[in-house]
């Protein structure tokens, strides 16, 4: 019992990171049509800059310029490449991303190397125990903080003129840009913010339990896709639940593959895949995604 | 007239490759060939009918591990039938198209960058099979691969053979028949464009509600593409195999589907020739520098662990390709080849003319 509560409180807190991922993906499709396969470069690109930068100008000015390298390279993509091919579909457009997502990652597994670079966090491998159940103290972070991240931005997505103006794009681009959004800041603030997401990710993805940053950090970003699809892409609430079930998922299975060795070895990184099969084949859409109807 | 010259001086160079090039070109040549196979798959898939896929990679494996696991005899731990190897081919295509057709509920009812997300997890439980299913697919070690058997005609270095005094081993040998595979493949991928299920299948990517309308089952035309396109996957999975002598997990995973997409974008979407084109040269790219590192500045000598290795700049100069391809490029480079043609009169360049619309032209 105390295991099955120990991984669920682990599983809703590693979720809660993929979450921010998958919303940070939610907002660039709902923005710009666009599903960005290099969200998981950016999101080792920040990742990358706070492990480099820590060690010589402390860890939270290390964060913050990790986080605004990544949302200044998201708003390059959009700008330089997104903004420049307006007349290719979106499925063109996709791929686009994924020529992106190349350049990037193999540069940056090229720089990481085989090294594992610490994140240098104040929070090390300390743990808490909640009543008889052990947490990892930066599990702990990383659900406060996503839970913090994601209010603040759907507050923002409700209330602020911001958010209003990236709704009603999402809504119908043109009646948008004939009410005066400009259709331009509303996509490459998409992708900045989105970029920051990733980046905060990236700093919990990394931190203990796992040993750090290492070139593989880029598959366990991947692991935020499926929570996105699904969720449903074009809900924001979809994201948070995908991203749950996601890690929930995850954490279940790792912990319990000792009793599952009959599906072999290594199964956590597989079944959230499993699950988002499983839901597609029942809801196409995603749990949340609305039904795509089309008046002929 | 001009077109059958052009044709037999294709066809008399590529005969005459094998007697004159070194093995180290003859397997890159091979790589491409196979590629080519796996490309025109994709491209019937994601350039014709505009459903993106990251799961071409898993079909490659299914094509090639179905092939040594029905082909070896059992050794030890390891499983096998020990079936004729031509029917062990035939199975193993067979078997990715079965795959393939496995997926058709959520081939057939996800569109585009959706089905993209979705095959994702394809790569994924591929490489957890490959890994776990020690006994079929050899683990970690992967397998060895027995060579093709056609007609007591067998394609490996054994038992020696010697044309106009140049030894014919695998290679030579398998140039021949990744060729005749290749060209079987293309011009049946060509059948398929040019025919009904090419115009319903451009229509779907350009338009799915009128092709609906014009009564094309999108749905069945979607998965029955997915199915079609894994077939093609599982030969060049198989053709692979034959070239490598050995099958390991690690070359099947996401890293492989990115090149194939990579492939299709920068020789031309929705196309033969343009997959052929891609193939060609993001496969030939790597080799290129490997061969020729030294000479260029920036590209360090494999494994020497400073500057950018020969891989590695390879990916980085065709994920620039595709980028730049899509901004400027739209045809691809097929498309560049064929506008060319019409800027230069004069030129005449062998190619057959695609009806197939570039992705610019759409709505």
């Amino acid at each position: 019992m105390i295991t099955f509560l120990e991984l669920l409180v682990n599983g809703i807190s590693i979720g809660a990171v993929y979450a921010l991922i998958a919303l940070g993906f939610v907002v660039i499709f709902k923005a710009t049509d666009v599903v960005n396969f290099a969200h998981a470069s950016l999101l080792l690109a920040g990742g990358y800059v706070v492990a480099r930068l820590h060690a010589a100008i402390g860890f939270w000015p290390a964060l913050l310029a990790g986080i605004a390298v990544a949302a200044v390279l998201g708003a390059l993509v959009e700008f330089l490449v997104i903004r420049r091919s307006k007349a290719a579909t979106h499925g063109v457009l996709a791929i686009v991303t994924i020529g992106v997502d190349i350049v990037l990652t193999t540069e940056l597994t090229r720089r990481i190397g085989a090294e594992v670079l610490a994140m240098g966090d104040p929070w090390g491998s300390r743990v808490v125990h909640l009543g008889p159940v052990p947490v990892a103290e930066t599990r702990l972070v990383a659900l406060v903080t996503a839970a913090l991240l994601i209010a603040v931005f759907l507050l923002a997505f409700k209330f602020t003129g911001w958010g209003v103006a990236m709704r009603a794009t999402a809504e119908d681009p043109e009646t948008a840009a004939l009410m005066g959004v400009r259709l331009g800041r509303v996509s490459l603030s998409a992708w900045a913010v989105a970029g920051a997401l990733a980046a905060v990710a990236a700093l919990f993805l990394c931190v203990f339990p796992t040993p750090g940053l290492d070139r593989g950090a880029s598959f366990a970003a991947l692991k935020a896709f499926p929570a996105a699809i699904l969720g449903g892409l074009d809900s924001t609430t979809g994201a948070l639940v995908g991203g749950l079930v996601v890690g929930v998922t995850e954490a279940l299975m790792t912990g319990y593959q000792n009793d599952l060795t009959f599906l072999g070895r290594g199964i956590g990184d597989v079944a959230p895949f499993l699950v988002m099969i499983a839901i597609l084949l029942l809801r196409p859409a995603g749990l949340f995604g609305t039904k795509e109807l089309a008046r002929v | 007239m001009s077109r059958h010259l052009i044709r037999a001086g294709v066809l008399a160079a590529f005969v005459v490759v094998p007697f004159y090039l070194e093995g180290f070109w003859l397997q890159a040549g091979l790589f491409a060939m196979s590629a080519a196979v796996g490309a025109i798959g994709l491209n019937l898939l994601t350039g014709a009918t505009g459903q993106l896929s990251m799961g071409h990679a898993f079909f490659l494996a299914v094509g090639a591990y179905a092939y040594v696991y029905f082909a070896a005899e059992p050794t030890g731990s390891l499983g096998g039938l020990g079936l004729p190897t031509p029917l062990a081919a035939v199975l193993a295509v067979v078997l990715s198209g079965a795959a393939g057709g496995l997926f058709s509920p959520i081939a057939g009812r996800l569109k585009g960058a959706y089905l993209g997300i979705a095959t994702l997890a394809l790569i994924f439980l591929g490489q957890h099979l490959l890994f776990n299913a020690g006994p079929v697919t050899g683990g970690f070690n992967g397998r060895a691969v027995p060579p093709l058997e056609l007609f007591g005609f067998v394609f490996s270095d054994a038992p020696e053979l010697v044309v106009m005094d140049v030894p014919f081993g695998a290679l030579e040998r398998l140039w021949f028949l990744g060729g005749a595979v290749l060209l079987a493949a293309a011009l049946f991928a060509r059948g398929v464009l040019r025919g009904r299920p090419g115009r319903a299948m451009n229509t779907i990517r350009d338009h799915e509600i009128a092709a609906g309308v014009m009564g094309v089952p999108v749905a069945r035309y979607r998965a029955g593409v997915f199915v079609l396109s894994s077939m093609y996957g599982g030969l060049a999975g198989v053709l692979l195999a034959l070239v490598f002598q050995r099958t390991v997990p690690d070359y099947f995973g996401m890293l492989l589907s990115l090149d194939y997409l990579a492939m299709i974008v920068i020789g031309g979407l929705g196309s033969v020739g343009g997959a052929v084109i891609g193939a060609v040269f993001v496969s030939l790219l790597p080799q290129l520098l490997t061969r020729y590192g030294d000479a260029l500045p920036l590209v360090a000598a494999p494994g020497s662990g400073d500057g950018v290795s020969p891989a590695e700049a390879a990916r980085l100069l065709y994920g620039a390709a595709v980028v730049a391809v899509v901004l400027f490029l739209p045809g691809g480079l097929l498309g560049l080849l064929h506008s060319l043609r019409r800027r230069l009169p004069g030129l005449r360049l062998p190619l057959s003319a695609n009806p197939t619309p570039s992705p610019e032209t759409r709505s």
